[in-house]
């Protein structure tokens, strides 16, 4: 289980998307590659950009297709950071 | 170049001053102004500022200004950015809760520092300064990643007590909405670019639905939502495209549409030539919808447009 924990990362506010690339592309998919689960930890992150999700999510599911979201859980999220996840994963999957 | 700021130049009434830009003799600015009173929206300061950093300050001739609200303009850094000096002392006051001078941010790590240290200046209930980080963010973003001008962006903003609310003005000198949008789309003018550009899932840089890893062209559509939803202004203004979001009466229920022709607006494809794209801004802090509500409207809206979108390049049956 691989555990990200994206105010380390990127702050209260996730708005940087080079930030975003970096987790997604050192962290995520390295360890999709393995077969391990992961959790996205939201805690203390008051906002994100849908641009920052975007750069975060939307080439996994591209990959991998929606069923990867069987193996992303996501922890600690607010109603607005949830909400824009939401906005992500749904037109991703359109 | 020529640009003369006017008595007052608010979104409302912005159009005026634009189509009184020349930008003729790109290697001189002269700037005019009123000599009674100046007011104007942020976005002014924004453009004049970014004309200015495209030439060598040498080369921009600055009237003596005579009215009281020229200390207004040293005050949010206009002369400072521009290299040029006052002519007069001015009192400065400390910027916490009222405003943010004009800046300029050309990498992805000033823009992050900018935010971080703007909210607390903002002294924003912790909703209101979501939208505003929110809308910074996009809209510098994309300055950054698409405009292409190796002057970044440049941005100031202003808190008006009296109506409560807040007012965004970004400018760039880059290569515009029209150049970045032809890479993906065919938009004949820049209008139509601009309004291409609005619509949400469309980028420059893919057809493709869902954008690339990086892009999903959905950031001006979320920022005209933000503006739409509050009932406030929302102009956009690119090569010789303008598009202006007008503000809604509150008896009109709003309502998100993909398609920025459905809003009410107006628009001009005859501005003078702006190399570059200008986005402003007014967001009122007293109706702001809570944002996570405007969330819910902003899926459902992008939702049905990418339906549309798919379902309008279905082949249909041959019936003979």
């Amino acid at each position: 289980m691989k555990q990200i924990n994206i105010f380390d990362k990127a702050g209260s506010f996730a708005e940087n998307k080079d930030i975003a690339k970096a987790v997604r592309i050192e962290e995520i998919l390295p360890a999709l590659n393995k077969q391990e689960e992961i959790i996205l930890d939201f805690k203390n992150v008051e906002a994100a950009t849908q641009s920052f999700i975007h750069a975060l999510l939307s080439d996994v599911i591209r990959k991998y297709g929606g069923e990867v979201l069987d193996k992303i859980s996501f922890r600690s999220c607010n109603d607005t950071v949830k909400k824009i996840i939401g906005i992500v994963v749904d037109y991703m999957q359109e | 170049m020529k640009i003369h700021l006017p008595n007052s130049a608010f979104l409302g009434n912005i159009d005026p001053f634009i189509r009184g830009f020349d930008p003729l003799s790109d290697n001189v600015l002269e700037i005019s102004a009123n000599d009674k009173w100046i007011s104007v929206h942020p976005v002014v300061l924004s453009m004049i500022a970014a004309l200015g950093l495209t030439i060598d300050a040498k080369n921009i001739s600055c009237a003596k200004f005579e009215a009281k609200s020229k200390h207004y303009l040293a005050r949010m850094g206009l002369f400072q950015i521009l290299g040029i000096r006052s002519d007069f002392d001015f009192v400065e006051h400390e910027p916490a809760g009222r405003f943010i001078p004009v800046t300029q941010i050309k990498t992805s790590g000033e823009l992050t520092k900018f935010i971080t240290e703007m909210i607390p200046l903002l002294h924003l209930e912790p909703e209101q300064a979501k939208t505003i980080g929110y809308i910074v963010s996009e809209l510098a973003r994309n300055v950054i990643e698409h405009a292409a001008s190796e002057k970044g962006a440049v941005l100031c903003a202003q808190y008006y007590k009296k109506s409560n609310s807040i007012r965004v003005g970004i400018a760039d000198t880059g290569v515009g909405i029209k150049k970045t949008i032809n890479q993906s789309y065919a938009a004949a003018t820049d209008l139509e670019a601009v309004k291409l550009a609005l619509q949400p899932g469309i980028t420059g840089t893919t057809r493709r639905e869902g954008g690339t890893e990086q892009n999903a062209g959905a950031g001006l559509f979320f920022i005209k939502s933000i503006a739409s939803v509050n009932r406030d202004f929302f102009v956009i203004y690119s090569g010789s495209g303008f598009y202006k979001l007008l503000k809604k009466t509150s008896r009109v229920r709003p309502q998100l549409n993909a398609n920025p022709e459905k809003d009410r607006h107006s628009e001009s494809d005859e501005m003078p030539f702006w190399h570059g794209t200008i986005v402003g801004i007014d967001i009122s802090l007293n109706q702001t919808e809570e944002f996570s509500l405007l969330l819910d409207a902003i899926r459902k809206t992008y939702s049905t447009a990418l339906k549309e979108r798919r379902k309008s390049r279905y082949r249909k049956p041959r019936f003979i």
